[in-house]
């Protein structure tokens, strides 16, 4: 299984390295760094790269690799899901996943790396476990650290690793018990040219964050489960209630996880939230070319749409640009040609447009690279799909939970096709 | 050391550690440390008691190289080993199992602790004391790692014995001579029944002996209905091997399609080996059923396995299901996106209708990396059929048109792919190729004229304009590849272009120093076909290429030159072959295929390393071919063991007045029974009695078999039932259900029943119900607690349709309801002042609390088991680390006095015993199975004390209290 485990930072440095079985020279990652020479993007170096006695599997996340050698045959998505599981477990426990905060926490990243596996088969990855393990740093707990010498790792022997829900640990006790449910939409979609959807479909998650004393047994139950085409649960969801019946039934982690991602079947006609208006021309000949581009609001069930943010890879031709929004700000790098609009809200009444002209390299003939736009935007208060959660009744505790749930309305990679 | 601590702390420290090992000065300064993060981490603890501890340098090349090794620190920190700082003791083991292997006589100073944490009461402190142990890689000690192993494999906790299914690669890697005690140890595992340790045992199977496949035999039901309860990445490891596993055992489902694949090729030989319908074997499909659920899983690696699973062991027609769960792995971070994208592509191939509903999803969006594009696009080419290849092209024309340049270039070989693989669309491909030739881009232009070489190939006739127009390129283009490919080209098709052809190869004898090594040979290849067909335009132009070639750097180059020279101009001394040249080189070719880089890449296992690979990766078990005919399926049968099954008959026939006391209760079981016994009768040639295969998967499995089987299986059943007549009603009557697997003894309960009040006379308006527990094994679960409820009716008219409406029930509890009564026939309704008793299962999983309203006593929640003394004892010391509980209690009774109150207070079997002081009594716990052990035993001062050892402690607790209330009441 898992061997060792190297993280690189982007400028290229092992700077930290861990060894679960006998200890792998580092000089390993030399055939890593060769692999990411030769891919031209970060995100193009290959995933596995073997090596004459290894293999190397590498994720990245927050600009960081996290290079796993492995010696024999293992499933590789095991691996990534597992270094995965790594990069969200340091989330959890810095904020942030970034080379400074585990330079600084670096002891506790020790400990968790040790806890999480065991001859490079995992052992705890559960994010409850884990953290009655090995206290996340807190800045209130570092100070008593410093003062009394005492130390982040629990005092207690953990039980959660013994008991029939792994995922929540016992005797958990709060004074305002609140379960927080957030559904989250993302629509991926491509655009044509005239305005028509080429694909579109929705995927969405609820993110919980529960706060519940003692052992509660929830049940969620929707309006409208038949939406739902295709999902993928947390552990702690009862399969078997959800054939059956179509209801969510399980006892929560403590804190904050992902209890369920769903996709909308594509059967149902995704509402498009917004629309895009351009014209872009370059002249054959000539060193200019006009841009507009003019963004709208379509089917928003009467919410605004709001952190619109608009960006473009401009052809390769393309000297400079000279625009003028209409609202927000925009800028343009030379370099990368990487154009971005900060448009902010949409005003229905007021659509924001951005318009200018663009100065082409002289004498260079009309680019033939076809120019996407990237739109990011959020819909508050209300799920495309039109999901509903009908009701959350909890058993097995005699307290009255307050309970609260969001929608929101993302998207996700949002794709509209400009010129031919 | 983070800087958290402060400058202050830091200088503090470094005054301490320098005063216990000069020469550490330099690194522990504070700016040291914070730049040595980078290559070298060095921490340093302070106990509670401010004075440093443990330095634990972890892996750090650069430091040993310098002469900095922290193993010279070894006796220091591993003194520490015993410390009680539980932060201290954890990184002491780190800096321990880094360092042990340079260390290796100091290293063996610790193990004593290590040896005395192996004996621990808690349960946690045993098992990290074992994976440390396990983990420090020194010879010297395997012999007191394998009894630590061979120890912890029995222990009572599940949590050591997962440790000991760890620990076992750990040493087989250290030394591999232990393999075969190793393996006893994992076949003990494997037959263990928790959840906790299935997946680490399987592991450790994996690595040490994947050979040994009928190891799993017995084990192989238990791990298919377990598999949902396990952690995920046990999951991943179990669903591999069992897909290996069901690869040796089952036939293949889709047999008859694949035989009709064959039969094109060879009538004659299926015509002699007619087969007989195939009918799925009920754990093979057992499998199938119990992975499904699995694909909603939020871990990649799980969906991916099962998915694998379905591809490589179901029905042509089920596949499909695992189509959706990989399109939704898609969203995922882009390594997870790689890597399923890999295996879609070799699973389109194959089936390719599966994938086509999710066209969609596999359209390119111009944020992804190259790499996923091209994949999509691979799957894409793949899914291209008659009805969807117009959409198709429409979006790879869209793709033509990226910034990507590397991802143009494959869009180009996908078209011509399609172009190749679908004939309808071969000219509508082929002129969007030659449109492309006049792109600004070289790259764009030189992928084109590659694969237009190869569509041309096909029908050349047709397309000598678009020959005329490639040759026109040659003045443009630079890229090898194309220039060759053009030179090829005019060369093959000289005789559809034979005005231009000469002209070409006049310009390359111009440019031919300066040619890249691939277009020289074609030149060369060019002239020389030139000559055969043409040679009086090009002889001259010919010779001159090939001097020139003959005195090229590149020996290849040369080399073809003196050969074609020989070939083709005639001189005196040419050999025979030179008749032939014409032949030779102008011989009608055969037109390439273009073929999918993932065809036939599932011999390997999907979903594995080598599959990605396409490579076998070291330890790559193979995915065995079905067998022709299915081994023995009774192997998978677990019997039960003879001496049981005697208790059982005997204390049948002695149980009157514990039996189902109404007919009712008789007609159920026997409608239960009846078929069961004629399905597993199948199985195996057991005897009716100890047939223990009570799952109902199996039942359940028989009826979707063929009727013709089922019939005639039931025949034999129910001739068995009449031979053996005595055992038959055995089987119907008293039911001690068919016992279930994993319930390895059964017995019978003793001491005498409690009856509760659940609903009186009057405030039932006549009907009275009670209950108590029977103490019967529920049959058709055998994890249930066994109620049997009393209906007695004292009013004036019948009471009708009696059952359980909406039980409310605490999570993980469940019920099986009792069919209603007085529903439908008359025979069936209460009748005034009649007694009616029926049998409800509940599994109070070894929870106390029922709301509802019947509240178990803890007693009820065990079942007795048998023992001897000795096992009792041996039991007892190995699980005296388990909670115990010990209470002295006042006056004793005698012994037949004790076991009469604690057999009616608990549901618990004495254990034969020698002396009369002491009275023991065993049993398990009905939903876990965990052990319950109780000893009773009288002091010299007449004072007595009990002793309760059970895994659970409330339910130990519970226990204690009860009882003590049974003896003093």
């Amino acid at each position: 299984m898992i061997h060792s485990l190297f993280l690189v930072n982007s400028s290229g440095d092992i700077f930290l390295e861990k060894h679960w079985k006998s200890v792998v020279s580092r000089s390993v990652c030399d055939y890593f760094f060769e692999a990411q020479e030769r891919a031209s993007e970060p995100e193009n170096v290959p995933p596995v790269i073997p090596t004459p006695h290894h293999y190397l599997i590498s994720v990245l996340r927050h600009r960081i690799y996290f290079v796993a050698v492995i010696q024999s045959e293992v499933p590789p998505l095991f691996v990534i899901e597992f270094l995965h599981r790594v990069v969200d477990t340091f989330q959890d426990y810095f904020g942030v996943c970034t080379e400074a905060a585990i330079k600084d926490n670096v002891v506790v990243v020790y400990e968790l790396l040790e806890e999480m596996l065991d001859n490079g088969f995992p052992l705890a990855t559960e994010s409850n476990i884990l953290k009655e393990l090995i206290k996340p740093p807190t800045i209130l707990r570092t100070v008593v650290n410093t003062i009394t010498g005492s130390t982040n790792v629990g005092e207690q022997l953990p039980t959660g690793q013994l008991s029939v829900v792994p995922w929540r640990r016992t005797g958990v006790k709060y004074t305002n018990n609140e379960a927080y449910f957030d559904v989250v939409e993302e629509i991926d979609a491509i655009i044509d040219k005239s305005g028509s959807t080429i694909t579109a479909e929705i995927q969405g998650v609820i993110d919980a964050c529960v706060k519940l004393t003692g052992m509660p047994d929830l049940t969620l139950s929707f309006m409208n489960p038949r939406l739902l085409d295709d999902v993928s649960f947390h552990p702690c969801v009862r399969f078997k209630r959800w054939e059956a019946e179509r209801i969510l039934s399980f006892i929560p982690p403590d804190g904050n996880f992902r209890l369920l991602s769903y996709h909308v079947s594509s059967q149902n006609l995704v509402a498009i939230p917004v629309y895009v208006k351009h014209n872009i021309t370059f002249r054959e000949g000539s060193s200019q070319g006009r841009f507009e581009l003019t963004l709208g609001p379509k089917q928003t069930m009467g919410k605004g749409v709001e952190a619109v943010l608009v960006s473009s890879q401009l052809p390769r031709g393309v000297l400079n640009t000279n625009l003028n929004p209409t609202q927000g700000t925009y800028t343009f790098d030379p370099v990368t040609k990487l154009l971005s609009w900060d448009v902010g809200k949409i005003n229905p009444q007021k659509l924001p447009s951005l318009k200018g002209s663009m100065s082409l390299q002289a004498g260079a003939s009309k680019p033939d690279e076809n120019p996407t736009i990237n739109i990011q935007f959020k819909i508050q208060q209300s799920a495309l799909s039109g999901l509903k959660v009908n009701r959350l009744d909890m058993y097995g505790e005699k307290y009255k939970p307050f309970k609260g749930i969001k929608y929101m309305t993302k998207a996700g990679k949002f794709q509209a096709l400009l010129s031919n | 050391i983070s800087q958290q601590r402060g400058n202050v702390t830091m200088k503090f420290l470094r005054e301490q550690v320098t005063s216990i090992c000069p020469g550490m000065t330099s690194v522990l300064s504070p700016c040291d440390v914070t730049t040595a993060t980078s290559h070298c981490v060095c921490v340093c603890v302070m106990s509670y008691c401010w004075c440093v501890t443990v330095l634990y340098w972890v892996c750090d090349p650069q430091m040993i190289a310098r002469g900095k090794n922290a193993s010279d620190l070894f006796p220091a920190v591993v003194k520490n080993v015993a410390c009680k700082n539980i932060e201290v003791k954890k990184l002491v083991y780190v800096y321990l199992v880094r360092y042990a292997e340079e260390q290796q006589d100091l290293a063996l100073l610790s193990i004593s602790t290590f040896q005395r944490g192996l004996k621990d009461p808690n349960q946690l402190i045993r098992a990290s004391a074992l994976r440390v142990l396990s983990s420090i890689r020194v010879t010297i000690i395997v012999p007191i790692m394998m009894l630590a192993i061979k120890e912890a494999a029995s222990d009572m906790s599940p949590y050591v014995r997962k440790t000991a299914a760890h620990a076992i690669p750990k040493l087989y890697s250290l030394d591999p001579e232990q393999k075969d005690c190793l393996i006893e140890v994992i076949e003990k595992l494997l037959a263990d029944k928790t959840t906790l340790v299935a997946g680490s045992v399987v592991m450790a199977f994996e690595e040490v002996c994947p050979e040994r496949i009928d190891l799993i035999h017995k084990n192989y039901r238990k791990l298919c209905n377990l598999l949902i309860d396990v952690e995920e990445w046990g999951q991943v490891v179990i669903i591999n091997m069992l897909t290996r596993y069901a690869r040796t055992q089952f036939l293949n489902p889709n047999m008859n399609e694949d035989k009709e694949e064959k039969e094109k090729k060879k009538t004659e030989a299926t015509a002699i080996v007619k087969r007989k319908p195939y009918v799925m074997d009920p754990d093979h499909r057992l499998l199938l059923r119990n992975t499904k659920p699995l694909l909603q899983s939020r871990n990649a690696a799980v969906v991916m396995a099962v998915a694998q699973l379905y591809f490589h062991l179901a029905p042509k027609a089920e596949v499909g299901v695992i189509a959706k769960a990989l399109v939704r792995l898609m969203r995922s971070h882009s390594e997870v996106q790689y890597v399923v994208l890999q295996n879609v592509a070799t699973m389109s191939i194959k089936r390719r209708g599966m994938f086509e509903p999710y066209l969609k999803s596999f359209y390119i969006r111009s944020t992804d990396p190259t790499q996923i594009k091209v994949l999509k696009l691979e799957v894409l080419t793949n899914l291209a059929n008659e009805t969807n290849i117009s959409t198709i092209l429409r979006e790879f024309q869209t793709y033509i048109k990226s910034n990507d340049k590397d991802f143009v270039a494959a869009t180009i070989q996908a078209i011509g792919r399609c172009a190749t693989n679908i004939g309808e669309v071969r000219d509508t491909c082929l002129n969007g190729l030659v449109q492309l030739l006049s792109n600004r881009d070289e790259l764009v232009v030189a992928e084109s004229v590659v694969v237009i070489k190869k569509l041309l190939q096909m029908q050349p006739e047709q397309h000598s304009d678009i020959i005329k127009h490639m040759a026109k390129l040659t003045d443009n283009i630079q890229v090898p590849m194309a220039r060759a490919s053009i030179l090829w080209l005019i060369g093959e098709y000289c005789e559809h272009v034979p005005k231009i052809a000469p002209d070409v190869l006049r310009k390359m004898a111009k440019t031919f120093t300066n040619e890249e090594d691939i277009v020289k040979l074609q030149i060369i290849n060019l002239a020389a076909k030139l000559y055969l067909t043409n040679s009086k335009q090009t002889k001259l132009l010919t010779q001159y290429v090939l001097n020139l070639a003959k005195y090229d750097q590149n020996y290849d180059i040369r080399d073809r030159a003196r050969f074609i020279r020989q070939l083709i101009v005639p001189t005196d001394k040419s050999g025979a072959l030179s008749k032939y040249a014409k032949k030779l080189f102008l011989a009608l070719k055969p037109a390439p295929v273009l073929e999918s880089p993932f065809k036939d890449r599932d011999h390997f296992q999907l979903g594995s390393l080598s599959h990605l690979l396409n490579a076998k990766a070291g330890g790559y078990q193979v995915l065995p071919d079905w067998p022709e005919a299915a081994p023995d399926p009774s192997v998978r049968n677990v019997e039960v063991k003879e001496s049981v099954r005697a208790v059982e008959t005997v204390t049948a026939r002695d149980r009157g007045p514990l039996g189902p006391s109404s007919g009712e209760d008789v007609k159920k079981s026997e409608k239960k029974s009846k078929p069961r016994i004629g399905s597993s009768e199948s199985e195996s040639e057991e005897d009716n009695d100890s047939e223990s295969e009570s799952s109902e998967s199996e039942e359940e499995e028989s009826e979707e078999e063929s009727e013709e089987e089922t019939k005639k299986k039931k025949k034999v059943g129910n001739e068995r039932l009449e031979n053996t007549p005595c055992l038959a009603v055995h089987a119907v009557f008293t039911q001690p259900p068919p016992l279930p697997v994993s319930v390895p003894q059964t017995i019978i309960p003793s001491g005498n029943l409690k009856t509760y009040e659940l609903l009186h006379r009057i405030t039932g308006e006549g009907l009275s119900v009670e209950y108590c527990f029977s103490r019967q094994p529920f049959s058709p679960d055998p994890h249930m607690v066994a109620v049997k409820i009393q209906f007695t009716n004292s009013a004036t008219s019948e009471a009708k349709s009696l059952h359980v409406e909406d039980a409310k029930l605490q999570s993980g509890m469940r019920i099986k309801e009792f069919p209603e009564i007085g529903q439908s026939t008359f025979h069936n309704r209460i009748p005034l002042l009649i007694t009616v008793s029926v049998v409800m299962g509940i599994d109070f999983s070894c929870s106390l609390m029922f709301f509802v309203s019947i509240q178990p006593p803890v007693g009820e929640l065990m079942m007795p088991i048998f023992m001897t003394e000795n096992e009792f004892k041996k039991e007892q010391g190995e699980h005296r680390n388990q909670c115990m509980e010990i209470k002295q209690y006042g006056p004793h009774f005698d012994c037949h006095a004790v076991v009469q109150r604690v057999t009616t207070a608990a549901n618990l079997s004495r254990v034969p015993c020698g002396s009369d002081k002491e009275c023991r009594f065993a049993g398990k716990t009905v939903t876990s199975g965990s052990l319950v052990l109780v000893s009773v035993v009288t002091k010299e001062d007449g004072a007595a004390q009990l002793t309760v050892n059970c895994e659970k402690m409330v339910i130990g607790t519970m226990l204690v209290k009860d009882i003590l209330q049974a003896l003093t009441q």
